[in-house]
């Protein structure tokens, strides 16, 4: 028997969706403790949220908006067969993951240089809610920025398969659930943005 | 059975979700400068809303999905809710 195996394009979308819903709660937990934290350490958050640097913010916004867009466009263009297009626009959203990564080392790095590390010496001395708002906004920001690392390995697995034409316009649901993936992680970011940077 | 069709959105339309993207970004850091007291914590949560309505909607294509993952969307979210809302109770009340 050799036929091509049949492709479940509905299922493996359905299944996709699930797994994002698990993102989702994962990350809804973290917003969830963000907010309990917040009620009991408002002054203290405050203190600390002042000292986000929201440039940085701002700018990652609009590099993972941007991003997200160039993916959204793959999916037409290999809808629409336009395989260079497709190739394209991937590049392009790798390269704003990386610009998003690169933005996050520099961002790290001031906070860190700054003594703002957990379990710093200066954590460690000042008063407690600060210490908690800034272990759940490595925690929150880490996790995202892993998934940012994860979503471009996917995204340049997914431009080297269309290169060799197993993803085609007859079949482009890997690309089209990584792209959902990808979309995923700026959906996340859209409410780590105010919650860190802009609230307090 | 043959399978439907898969819809596809225009360039257009989603450089224009994108434009709105950027709008509603440059609102909520303009918003978050004013002195609006406990009503900034609520614009930046309804104007992060939106701009999470959109790139549902629009980039991961749920405006044009059938109605089971719409269905599932929807017990997300509303297991979301119930947990954050009912932490809320708690927490605020106590």
């Amino acid at each position: 028997m050799s036929h091509e195996p049949r492709k479940d394009y509905a299922g493996a979308k359905l299944g996709m969706w699930l797994f994002l819903f698990t993102e989702l709660l994962l990350f809804g937990g973290l917003f969830l403790l963000y907010g309990a934290y917040l009620s009991r350490y408002p002054h203290e958050f405050a203190v600390a949220g002042r000292e986000m640097h929201l440039v940085f913010g701002t700018v990652n916004t609009a590099i993972l908006l941007t991003s997200s867009l160039l993916a959204a466009m793959a999916v037409t263009a290999i809808q629409r067969d336009a395989r260079g297009k497709t190739m394209l626009l991937l590049g392009g959203t790798i390269l704003c993951a990386a610009i998003f990564l690169f933005n996050k080392y520099l961002e790290w790095g001031a906070e860190i240089s700054n003594g703002i590390y957990p379990n710093s010496p200066r954590l460690a001395a000042g008063p407690p809610g600060e210490s908690v708002f800034y272990s759940l906004y490595y925690l929150t920001v880490g996790l995202h920025g892993l998934h940012v690392l994860i979503g471009g390995t996917l995204l340049a697995l997914v431009a080297v398969r269309v290169q060799r034409r197993t993803i085609h316009a007859g079949d482009y649901v890997l690309l089209e659930n990584s792209a959902l993936y990808w979309h995923l992680v700026d959906l996340i970011w859209i409410f780590i943005f105010p919650l860190y940077y802009l609230l307090l | 059975m043959k399978e439907q069709a898969h819809h596809s959105v225009g360039y257009v339309k989603l450089t224009a979700v994108w434009l709105m993207l950027l709008a509603l970004t440059a609102l909520t850091v303009w918003i978050s400068r004013l002195d609006l007291g406990v009503n900034r914590v609520w614009g930046s949560l309804a104007i992060a809303t939106a701009k999470g309505g959109l790139v549902i909607a629009f980039f991961m294509h749920m405006k044009y999905e059938g109605r089971l993952l719409r269905w599932v969307l929807f017990v997300a979210l509303v297991t979301l809710a119930i947990f954050i809302g009912f932490t809320f109770f708690d927490v605020l009340y106590r």
